[in-house]
């Protein structure tokens, strides 16, 4: 049976997965924003290009920050996926210099073996034989473990392991067949002719000697063509597409494309590129402390990518930002995530672009709700001011961060207008994670008029979500500051006369400042002058969400309380005299959920204050700080 | 009775456990009274008169005084129960603290309640604000003959907060404290009566007047001393630059937001179980009820019943209740005792 | 003396004036049951009301829309629900734990259904 006819399937497969991938990829482009397409342009002649080479040899092939966090699991990525991709290279080296004629089909070096059963029988084609066993030695230990994995997960690590849809099934079957039926199919044939390697040739050997070998090489050569044709068949259906649509991503990021407030190509690559991993649900605060095991990004993304109703999943969620972090694809999962809550602004109610490709339309027409109107706001004409204070809405609820705030800012001698002191206009921000940007808008019209009218070259603000948006949206020439910048800015230039309280105090970062913003150093340094800090066992990056969040509109009560208690307890495990967060929602979750005293940034501050509180006059250091921040 | 006294220990010497307590040694057990505090009279102590007939809280103080002098009484104070167990066999061993152990044949708790912790509600500015006090601060100034602000200076407007601590999920505490409503009642007319002049005004979410007379008080508030009612809950207190308070609620009956300038916020800090008491629950292994409180055996028929043999309950230690609740259920805790005692 | 009867005499009672339990119509009050349940909780303390920062500027009150809604009296609110800002310190205040920013959302998503007869 020397017929050649088994090669089929795996060709199909083969050329269908290039065809498909020029006319997606084309199509992707097509529907890039102008900028976005000028970025790609040039990304591919500069050293995004080269950039993205070195990240795909990193972190596709060799996998290396899933080493880091698991190196069981980074061991078995990088098996399977430099092991094959070392096979094909060699497995090309080997045909064309090896084989009959230069320029071989892909298909001469897939099934090299069967096109050459007597090679490898002496000199150097013969250890390069040893080479290409342990390749496949390699490959096939990986799989090893990826079966393990699959159902023993506690093994190599795993906590949680993500639900697969059939088509999943059927991939992972026939990428699990492909290495054994190779080993298989070489090693029949290799009997049958006493040619092959340590591996190849001794099983090969070892089977000829009871079987017919050369009756049966054939079909498990037809098994390995069949699952690689499979395979790449199902490869646009199945999560597998996450590893050529990886390779698009990562130069897509490096020519500097991000994921922006709208769906476009990106967004779409970005959702082909979840390799499903599920690393994202092991940090999900909503899973293991509150039990909700059915909106992590994951499945927020796999709904996306199969068109299904995903509204309930998009709306819950605490918008923490958590699993963005450990995304080893580097998904931007929270913008993502707003980008579908916004789609039900949108009046026509049009799918999203995978929705016009795909057969089935399994979601159902997006809710058109009545916009938000805020004519009523009448304009304001601020008093002139050099710093603004913008408590925030939240704020006017724990009243002891006002407080403090204005007894330091008293103390540094700093000339300010507080903003919203008889109860402002909201940020805007609450509306934008609820998907209304451009009711948001209004709102942020309002506010930034009052900023600039009022002249000031600092907004101050109490509350982490104000920040972000202030920081983001609004269009301002004050620079804004969190109160824990702006506090660290007047003990820096000196202004702020401060004791030390002998107090051990761990720090919480807010999300929305932490992640959100980026502002972990200032609090720490604020922190560290006045009090002892003590290190929490998830911080900065990687801090816990209070369950407070506006992010999420329909957690219930009982809910938040799960995730606030297990937060408080985490953050309370070295018994510290006090909690210290920077944001009054946390304040006010935290207060619930535990015993140790919650503080505001503030009110540490404003505790270390010397006792009669000393006027002294300091205009001109608050004039530098104006200068020193003002320009930028 | 015949033969050497039986031994019951009561924890608490509050209203409940000093009215147990006298029971008890009248009817000839022998009785220690062990009380936390440096003097038995637990919250009694600190009020000034009490509702509805607004008679001085010193008749009630004393009659409890003269309740637990007896021969057969033996008080320890500036010592907390920290746990109870019964043996086999019918001796209950008490745990004190310092270390010392005692027996008994039973005992009773009476740990009665904390006023909630007015800090934990912070947008009310308790400990913010000089002028945001609790009503038992209130009844302070009343002991001491004088309502004024911080700086000494006469109100002209005070407002009392109903439900503060109470029926409120932000706190945990979904439970009604029922002795509030009608303490605002009773403080705002004595405020009336100390300061004709001042405005009162309570902001309630209900009027739970359930006793009897509470509604005359509340008739009485209106009709002669021109307390007003505003029916919202408040939100949030602030400072104006005269240094008032101001309160944000909504007129709930007006249907509109309403603002007020005070210069008094008095906090209806409502109860809750009491910290020894729960640690002694911990303990001991007694069951505790949502809100808290000690669980008893059966709402309706057994509400003395620990669950524990030879360990009975009384008074607030079960759940929010007046004075006049407080003394029969202690004498019903008695009722219950004497009958495991004499069965036994 | 029934309704009918009434009306036979020339007594007529102008129909706006009262909330008509029976004839209202509390879809709106089953849809917003369902999709947040924590709307059962209210007591109508009006914490939420005296928070509100929208409730500042203009006639916006929780509240009340929630009593409305209960009675089956959507007209009063199909403006108002539009004006908050969803800033959730009315969230920070209730006593009861009712999801008060998902009420708003859900309520307009409401009405816009019963609009378009999708109720």
């Amino acid at each position: 049976m020397n017929s050649e006819f088994f090669i089929t399937p795996f060709n199909l497969g083969l050329y269908f997965i290039l065809i498909y991938s020029v006319v997606r990829s084309t199509v992707w482009f097509r529907n890039l924003s102008r900028s976005d397409k000028l970025r790609l342009q040039r990304g591919f002649f500069g050293r995004p290009f080269m950039d993205s080479l070195r990240e795909i040899f990193m972190e596709s092939l060799l996998h290396r920050k899933i080493f880091r966090k698991n190196p069981v699991l980074g061991y078995m990525h990088m098996s399977l996926a430099f092991g094959w991709f070392l096979l094909i290279v060699f497995g090309t080296i080997e045909a064309d210099f090896f084989g009959e004629k230069h320029l071989n089909p892909p298909s001469h070096a897939i099934f090299f073996r069967w096109f050459n059963p007597e090679h490898g029988a002496e000199g150097f084609a013969r250890i390069y034989n040893v080479w290409m066993d342990l390749l496949l030695a390699f490959i096939l230990s990986g799989l090893l473990l990826a079966v393990i994995k699959r159902f023993i997960p506690g093994m190599v690590g795993m906590k949680k392991r993500t639900r697969h849809t059939w088509t999943d099934r059927v991939a992972l079957i026939s990428l699990w067949l492909i290495f054994p039926s190779r080993l298989f199919a070489e090693s029949f044939t290799c009997g049958a002719h006493g040619s092959g390697s340590f591996l190849t040739g001794n099983l090969g050997a070892a089977l000829a000697s009871f079987l017919p070998a050369a009756e049966i090489a054939p079909w498990f050569w037809w098994l390995y063509s069949l699952s690689l044709g499979i395979f790449f068949l199902l490869l646009p259906v199945s999560r597998y597409f996450h590893i050529p649509i990886e390779l698009f991503l990562i130069f897509m990021r490096n020519s500097g494309i991000n994921t922006g407030d709208r769906s476009s190509s990106y967004t779409e690559v970005q959702t082909h590129a979840c390799s499903s991993c599920g690393v994202c649900i092991s940090v999900c605060q909503m899973s293991y402390a509150a039990g909700i095991n059915d909106i992590q990004s994951v499945y927020f993304i796999k709904g996306l990518r199969n068109d299904r109703d995903i509204a309930a999943i998009t709306a819950n969620c605490l918008m923490c930002g958590r699993c963005e972090e450990v995304c080893p694809v580097g998904i931007e999962l929270g913008p993502m995530r707003l980008i579908e809550r916004r789609q039900g602004e949108r009046e026509d109610g049009t799918l999203r672009l995978a929705g016009k490709y795909s057969l089935m339309r399994k979601r159902s027409s997006i809710e058109k709700i009545p916009t938000q109107s805020y004519g009523y706001l009448v304009r304001e004409e601020p008093q002139k001011a050099d710093v603004l204070f913008f408590a925030g809405c939240m704020t006017h609820l724990t009243p002891s961060v006002i407080v403090a705030m204005k007894k330091i800012m008293e103390s540094a001698g700093v000339k300010y207008r507080f903003m919203d002191e008889k109860g402002g206009v909201c940020c805007g921000r609450p509306l934008m994670l609820a998907g209304r940007d451009r009711e948001a808008r209004e709102l942020i019209n309002h506010n930034s008029d009052i900023i600039w009218k009022s002249g000031a070259q600092i907004l101050v603000t109490s509350c982490p979500i104000c920040y972000k948006v202030f920081r983001e949206s609004y269009y301002l020439d004050a620079t804004v500051m969190h109160h824990s910048e702006f506090i660290n800015l007047l003990i820096e230039e000196g202004s702020l006369r401060l004791g030390y309280l002998h107090k051990k105090v761990v720090y919480h970062d807010p999300c929305e400042l932490g992640r959100g913003s980026g502002i972990y150093d200032e609090p720490r340094a604020v922190i560290s002058y006045v009090a002892e800090l003590q290190q929490a066992s998830q911080e900065r990056n990687m801090s816990l969400c209070c369950g407070g969040s506006l992010g999420n509109l329909t957690l219930s009560s009982d809910k938040r309380a799960l995730i606030a208690a297990d937060a408080a307890r985490t953050l309370t495990m070295s018994c510290p005299d006090e909690l210290i967060t920077a944001c009054p929602l946390c304040k006010k979750t935290f207060v619930q959920s535990t015993k140790t005293k919650v503080s505001d940034i503030a009110e540490l501050v404003a505790a270390a204050l010397p006792r009669p509180a000393v006027k002294a006059v300091k205009k001109r250091a608050t004039r530098a700080a104006v200068k020193a921040t003002g320009n930028s | 009775m015949k033969g050497t006294p039986k031994h019951v220990i009561v924890a608490g010497g509050g209203v409940a456990g000093m009215e147990a307590a006298g029971s008890l040694a009248e009817m000839g057990y022998r009785v220690t009274l062990v009380e936390k505090g440096e003097d038995p009279g637990g919250h009694l102590l600190q009020w000034h008169a009490l509702f509805p007939d607004r008679r001085p809280a010193d008749e009630v103080r004393s009659y409890l005084r003269k309740r637990i002098v007896h021969h057969n009484i033996s008080i320890i104070t500036r010592t907390t129960v920290e746990k109870i167990k019964y043996h086999p066999g019918g001796t209950v061993s008490v745990n004190l603290s310092g270390g010392t152990d005692e027996k008994a044949d039973a005992v009773i708790v009476a740990t009665g309640f904390q006023l909630f912790d007015a800090h934990r509600k912070e947008e009310y500015g308790y400990g913010i604000y000089d002028n945001v006090i609790t009503s038992a601060d209130l009844e302070g100034m009343f002991n001491r003959g004088r309502v004024a602000k911080a700086d000494n200076s006469v109100p002209a407007r005070i407002g009392l907060i109903h439900c503060v601590g109470s029926r409120d999920e932000k706190v945990n505490n979904n439970h009604c404290s029922k002795v509030c409503c009608v303490t605002a009642v009773k403080q705002a007319i004595e405020i009336r009566e100390m300061l004709p002049s001042c405005e009162i005004f309570c902001f309630y979410m209900d009027m739970r007047m359930y006793g009897p007379y509470y509604e005359e008080l509340y008739r009485e508030s209106q009709e002669i001393h021109n307390v007003n009612f505003i029916r919202g809950k408040v939100s949030e207190a602030s400072v104006n630059i005269n240094n008032r308070l101001v309160i944000k609620v909504e007129d709930t009956l007006a249907g509109r937001p309403l603002k007020m300038e005070l210069d008094i916020m008095v906090l209806m800090v409502g109860m809750e179980m009491e910290e020894a008491g729960a640690k002694l629950a911990e303990a001991s292994g007694f069951k505790r009820g949502i809100n808290r409180f000690l669980e008893t055996g059966d709402h309706h028929y057994g509400n003395n019943l620990s669950g524990v043999r030879g360990v009975f309950y009384a008074g607030t230690c079960t759940a929010p209740m007046n004075i006049t609740d407080t003394i029969s259920h202690a004498r019903a805790a008695v009722a219950e005792t004497v009958r495991y005692l004499d069965g036994r | 003396m029934s309704l009918n009867q009434a009306n036979k005499f020339g007594f007529v009672i102008n129909p706006s004036r009262l909330i008509d339990y029976d004839s209202s119509d509390r879809k709106v009050r089953d849809y917003v049951t369902l999709r947040e349940p924590s709307f059962k909780l209210c007591f109508a303390c009006g914490g939420c009301t005296a928070a509100c920062t929208a409730g500042q500027h203009t006639s916006f009150n929780l509240r009340r829309m929630i009593t409305y809604i209960r009675r089956g009296e959507i007209e009063p609110l199909r403006d108002e629900v539009t004006r908050c800002m969803l800033c959730g310190k009315c969230l920070l205040v209730c006593p009861r734990g009712v999801n008060t920013r998902n009420v708003v959302a859900v309520t307009a998503e409401a009405i816009s259904k019963l609009d378009r007869n999708e109720l």
